[in-house]
């Protein structure tokens, strides 16, 4: 069905009601309604475009300016490709992504040990702020851990023999 | 240059990094003399945020020295001290020009429900941010501003963010004199909300958490009413109770996705991650507010989907504020209150930590070990 634009002024009581005041939107935005123009304002010169940028299917284009860390790689990147196929509404867009995300941690490590660094996970995690501060409670975690370690490892190999 | 690299929720080191460049004529390299770890940092730290990518570097609250400017750049000048709001605002956009510079189009290619934010995830455009000895600043004209002299830059750090989002909870309570307000969250733009809310003219303040050294800063601090929910049997009675059965006039929800105090929500929300995040505190908000109230969300929350009392918003007439704060609009008033002596936003640091120690003050933050409320890092060359 075709739609035509339709004249408010020709509908009856048009704006009768109107009331400037009621605005719950004081005094955070100080209204002028550009928005009604749509996407037409003077855009900032673009920033040259020198890594992937995948950008969000509800614009039109990359925006003026933007981040160039960590451009997609990997099979992170194939996720997070196909993430911005899909709208911000869609679970298909967040999916993947964050499937990425999960993804990007195992790439990072491997990427770590190609180039010769072994990540020190105990100093990543912050564990020597814990145990100045927080021992005891590390210490019952590390205890509940290796616990259930022992028992995973005493279940399997009794199951094994 | 040293900087923050993110491996993986809960992991985070030290390392060296490429120096940024001048990657737009608009752009401005600032050395960092102060960064704080924000609350909203932990939504990341967490793994909560989509597109968090392994390398990146966060950041969004800090200050430093103009090191170089781009062909473009007019007001700033090299040797300039400035503070950044978290904003990455064009100043051209039609949402900028309506001061919305939490909004901006021309900034966020990944996301348009967001506008770009320093070392936020590529949800929020994929810059990284400030914890690092130098960073990239887009737009240099528009946000950074010179920090006025004789300011302290503890201060000033803490003008980017966290005074501005406390300030703005407040101010979109719509608070008016006399009225109750309850702050869900005491940390430290919870506690700058119920500072601020006087302001406003509340005639009441309350702040709700569970962390008791938090709720006695706060009482001091505001000052205000503080209580912890554990030791209350339901949140939303007691301030039924303690309103005259008919709740608080504004709520304001000053913690978002990582809230604590519903075993449901944090399943959900913090370890399954199947909603936007544990949205107990606007829950509790939603729910203790009056019929007509104003709930106030600066809290965050991821993008996907979030259980909330919806229909309680409906039946009880309430009106929903939200926004990430925008800094740009707010830093004129709120200078001059940090001038004035009326608000006193350095006295929330509790940590100065040398950024070469970034993976123990995110835990320390994360985990409130040793009393923390406020950690700032400090690059190497701050300290010398």
């Amino acid at each position: 069905m075709e739609q035509t634009a339709i004249d408010p002024s020709q509908v009856k009581g048009w704006g009768i009601d109107a009331d400037v005041r009621n605005d719950p939107t004081y005094p955070i935005k100080r209204r002028n309604n550009g928005e009604h123009a749509g996407y037409s304002w003077v855009r900032p010169s673009q920033q040259p475009i020198s890594v992937e940028i995948l950008h969000s299917n509800e614009r039109p284009n990359v925006s003026a300016t933007f981040g160039t860390s960590t451009p997609p790689a990997g099979l992170s990147g194939v996720f997070r490709r196909i993430a911005f196929r899909y709208s911000e509404s869609s679970y298909g867009h967040w999916l993947p992504l964050m499937l990425a995300d999960r993804i990007g941690v195992m790439e990072g490590v491997l990427g770590d040990l190609v180039r010769g660094h072994v990540p020190n996970f105990f100093g990543e995690l912050g564990w020597k702020a814990e145990w100045q501060h927080n021992r005891k409670s590390l210490m019952g975690r590390i205890l509940f851990g290796a616990l259930m370690i022992a028992a995973l490892t005493g279940y399997f190999r009794g199951r094994r023999e | 240059m040293l900087a923050m690299n993110y491996r993986g929720p809960l992991r985070v080191r030290i390392d060296d990094k490429p120096m940024p460049e001048i990657l737009h004529p608009q752009d401005a390299i600032v050395r960092v003399t102060r960064s704080c770890i924000c609350g909203s940092d932990l939504h990341l730290y967490n793994g909560s945020v989509p597109d968090t990518r392994v390398g990146m570097t966060f950041g969004h609250e800090f200050t430093g020295f103009v090191e170089q400017v781009g062909e473009e750049v007019q007001k700033l000048r090299v040797g300039d001290h400035v503070l950044v709001p978290f904003n990455i605002a064009c100043g051209k956009c039609v949402f900028c020009e309506q001061e919305l510079y939490g909004n901006c189009h021309e900034s966020n290619p990944e996301a348009t429900a967001v506008g770009g934010i320093f070392g936020y995830s590529h949800t929020a455009g994929g810059y990284d941010g400030g914890q690092a000895e130098y960073v990239r600043v887009p737009y240099a004209d528009v946000g950074p501003t010179v920090i006025p002299q004789g300011m302290d830059p503890d201060d000033a750090v803490l003008l980017t963010d966290v005074v501005p989002t406390g300030y703005q909870a407040a101010e979109m309570g719509g608070i008016q004199p006399g009225d109750t307000v309850v702050v869900f969250g005491a940390g430290p733009v919870g506690i700058m909300a119920a500072r601020c809310a006087w302001l406003f003219g509340a005639g009441r303040v309350i702040v709700i958490d569970h962390v008791d050294y938090r709720l006695e800063f706060v009482k001091n601090y505001a000052p205000c009413e503080a209580y912890n929910f554990r030791s209350l049997e339901d949140p939303v009675v007691f301030i039924k109770r303690t309103t005259g059965w008919l709740g608080a006039d504004v709520c304001i929800d000053a913690v978002g996705a990582e809230a604590a105090g519903s075993a449901m929500q944090t399943l959900l929300g913090r370890k399954l991650l199947m909603q936007g995040g544990s949205a107990t505190a606007l829950h509790w908000a939603i729910n203790s507010v009056k019929k007509g109230g104003i709930v106030s969300i600066v809290g965050v929350y991821g993008p996907i989907d979030t259980l909330v009392p919806i229909g309680n918003v409906v039946n009880k007439g309430l009106t929903l504020r939200a926004n990430q704060a925008s800094v740009k609009r707010l830093l004129p008033r709120l200078i001059q209150h940090v001038q004035n002596g009326v608000l006193n936003p350095k006295a929330l640091i509790t940590h100065r930590v040398p950024l070469e120690y970034v993976s123990d003050a995110y835990r320390i933050f994360s985990a409130k070990l040793d009393g923390c409320i406020k950690p700032v890092l400090l690059p190497p060359s701050a300290r010398s």
